[in-house]
């Protein structure tokens, strides 16, 4: 990949289902004081009432890509939209993307991996999801997008928390954890949430692929310590909501359909197993991966060596030298439906020596 | 390949212009040079006079044509302007949702099209312009060199549309997304850059397909020689050229791959009169190559930033050139 010495413009991608709140997300981070300057792609056909100066309207044109792979699609509206928002460089230093309540998140993301022009000048900084606290329960019963978008997060919002009882409100975040363990979580009003929460995450960064471990609740019972301040620098965790709470020993859900699967290894794995294993994996499953991470330890490779993935498509590079005081670990993790966890688990062991 | 070329040069020919901001498009108006700014204004760079920028849009430039008479541009603001030879401009349209004019396109008898998402428009004559909605918004636009007739790609094919007519657009098939879109100049050929790094080109007599590959990205320029002999394209560490003399185009033939170099080649113009094309690549090397045998002239050296506009004057004796950081120029190649 050709590097461009200009920094890339960073995208943060605003999913949600139909009323969760999108909108006052998006208004309440272009009325802040903060200094940004933004520019807004929202879709031409949805709500009004966006306080910019540079919105453009989008029409979520997905299209496949001619390579024989049904999951390798792009947003081609965006590779337009960028193509010209980029010759008002300068104007703006950071573009908001946001879908459609019934919006598949995996071409806006995909479109920055496969569109080099795009790729050379922007990058994808986070996906966040705004969800309902109230409804979010019933959207994940009957709304596929609305699992997809929970599923692909990087950050989600429980929004309107207001509306919903304590208990409630903690079941939503079982049914999301349950799909989704590895996003950033927020209980919100009305979208209030400190920035730096939603924004300049570097989610897909693959400097910054270290939060694969999952966020534990409170009270899932497990003996977990829950100190969330412990770990990964430089993260300021807005969790002191979840401390404090009496264990109440909740019951452990599992969504039948969207799971997430961590595997780990402290032996080294043999690069020559280990990439034709992936690159098939997702050729033959890709279309129900929806994400994928991993921090790798290869055997007689100094560095380690990260990668991500959506679908189909794959990212990695070496990043930096394991330090002497890391534990030599290698961990994946994939979030999809229906994954084959037998196979998945059984194809990773192998690429052990 | 090393970036010091032993190859004879132009450079000392050059005379710069201040263009103080990128530059999307580079015409000439006759036989001054007028650079398309990535935002509101052209500027126009007479010989031997003061530079004038002209103020044409309220945003950004999104598109431009030109033909030697005039030019056209569209804007982020929705406008489509002309601007003619004594530095005039007019405003042609203004969409009424005010969206993006994406792309505009000049042909003959003066007329001009654009579109702004899915619905694309020409004006031939004085009339009212016509219109007409595609099923999904169009990747590029072009007039075919007789006649009043437009080529949109589009997503999964292509459309050939007479405006003149009431007569709906006749689709061309196929699978996938078509950006830019060119006819030959004997107007047999039709080709699109695909968002894959692709060619796809229809003979147009028999819809016979043609698949053109092999490149490093997408391809986001191409252009034919003057005799319609060679079509020449960006999107590889080199020039590629595909052969065009025969009735089935460059089918089971070997393109030619000119100039290579350690960066992408991102922008090409072929020359009005000789088969020579100007090459632009992505750290901001300018060359002229012969396509007969290759042979290359240095016309600009590596900069900070790729060639993003070229344009040769009718007479082929002068080139501008254009950068995405504001380096311009007009090449005198009398």
């Amino acid at each position: 990949m050709p590097e461009q010495a200009t920094a890339k413009i960073p995208v943060t991608v605003l999913t949600g289902y139909l009323g969760a709140g999108k909108t006052t997300l998006l208004n309440r981070i272009l009325t802040e004081p903060h200094g940004q300057k933004f520019a807004v792609i929202v879709n031409e056909f949805g709500e009004i009432g966006i306080d910019n100066d540079l919105v453009v309207g989008a029409d979520e044109e997905i299209f496949e890509m001619n390579n024989g792979c049904i999951c390798c699609t792009v947003r081609g509206d965006l590779v337009r939209i960028i193509d010209g928002l980029m010759r008002r460089k300068g104007r703006f230093d950071a573009i908001i993307v946001e879908t459609t309540g019934l919006a598949d998140p995996a071409p806006v993301a995909q479109t920055f991996f496969m569109d080099d022009a795009v790729g050379a000048k922007a990058k994808l900084d986070a996906v966040v999801t705004v969800a309902d606290a109230k409804w979010l329960k019933d959207r994940l019963r009957d709304a596929p997008e609305a699992k997809n978008q929970i599923a692909f997060a990087d950050v989600i919002l429980i929004n309107k928390t207001d509306l919903v009882g304590t208990d409630d409100l903690r079941e939503v975040e079982m049914r999301i954890r349950a799909i989704n363990p590895y996003a950033k979580l927020h209980r919100t009003e009305r979208c209030q949430v400190p920035l730096p929460e939603v924004l300049g995450r570097n989610a897909f960064d693959l400097d910054r692929i270290l939060d694969i471990e999952p966020e534990f609740l409170v009270a899932d019972g497990d003996g977990h310590d829950h100190d969330h301040d412990h770990e990964h620098d430089g993260h300021d965790h807005a969790h002191a909501h979840d401390h404090g709470h009496p264990h109440h020993g909740l019951k452990h859900y599992h969504d039948e359909d969207m799971q997430s699967l961590s595997l780990r290894t402290d032996k080294p794995l043999d690069p020559d197993k280990f990439f034709p294993w992936v690159q098939d994996l997702v050729a033959k499953e890709g279309p129900s991966i929806l994400r994928a991470k991993g921090i790798l330890a290869f055997k007689d490779d100094p560095d380690r060596f990260v990668f991500q993935g959506v679908h189909m498509i794959l990212d990695g590079d070496h990043q930096r030298p394991w330090s002497a005081d890391e534990k030599r670990e290698s961990r994946i993790v994939f979030i999809g439906r229906k994954l084959p966890e037998e196979m998945i688990r059984k194809g990773f062991g192998s690429c052990a020596i | 390949m090393s970036d010091t070329r032993d190859a004879p040069s132009v450079i000392e020919r050059t005379r710069p212009v201040a263009a103080g901001a990128a530059v999307v498009g580079a015409h000439f108006l006759k036989r001054v040079p007028a650079f398309i700014l990535g935002e509101e204004a052209v500027l126009v760079a007479p010989e031997g006079a003061a530079e004038r920028r002209v103020g044409l849009h309220d945003g950004g430039i999104l598109a431009s044509a030109g033909d030697g008479a005039r030019l056209v541009t569209g804007g982020d603001d929705g406008k489509v302007v002309t601007l003619d030879t004594v530095g005039k401009g007019s405003v042609v349209a203004q969409d009424a949702k005010l969206r993006w004019i994406d792309h505009v396109a000049i042909g003959p008898d003066g007329a001009v099209a654009w579109s702004a998402g899915k619905n694309v428009f020409a004006r031939t004559g004085k009339g009212e312009p016509r219109s007409v909605e595609m099923p999904s918004t169009p990747g590029g636009l072009a007039f075919a060199p007789k006649g009043v007739r437009l080529a949109i790609a589009h997503y999964n094919g292509a459309s050939l549309w007479f405006p003149k007519t009431a007569a709906a657009p006749e689709r061309l098939e196929w699978k996938g997304s078509h950006l830019s879109v060119s006819f030959s100049p004997d107007g047999k050929f039709l080709v699109t850059s695909m968002q894959e790094p692709v060619l796809h080109g229809w003979r147009l007599a028999d819809r016979k397909h043609m698949r053109m590959s092999g490149y490093s990205a997408k391809v986001r320029s191409l252009d034919w020689s003057a005799d319609g002999k060679w079509l020449a394209s960006a999107g590889s560490e080199q020039v590629i050229v595909w052969p065009f003399q025969s009735k089935d185009g460059p089918m089971g033939k070997s393109p030619r791959m000119l100039a290579p170099y350690p960066a992408r080649a991102v922008i090409v113009s072929c020359h009005p009169k000789e088969p020579v094309v100007a090459a632009g690549y992505a750290d901001g090397l300018l060359l002229l190559v012969r396509i007969e045998d290759g042979a290359e002239i240095l016309a600009k050296k590596p900069g900070a930033a790729p060639v993003t506009a070229l344009g040769w004057r009718a007479d082929g004796a002068a080139l501008a050139f254009g950068t995405e950081d504001g380096e311009a120029g007009v090449i005198d190649l009398s």
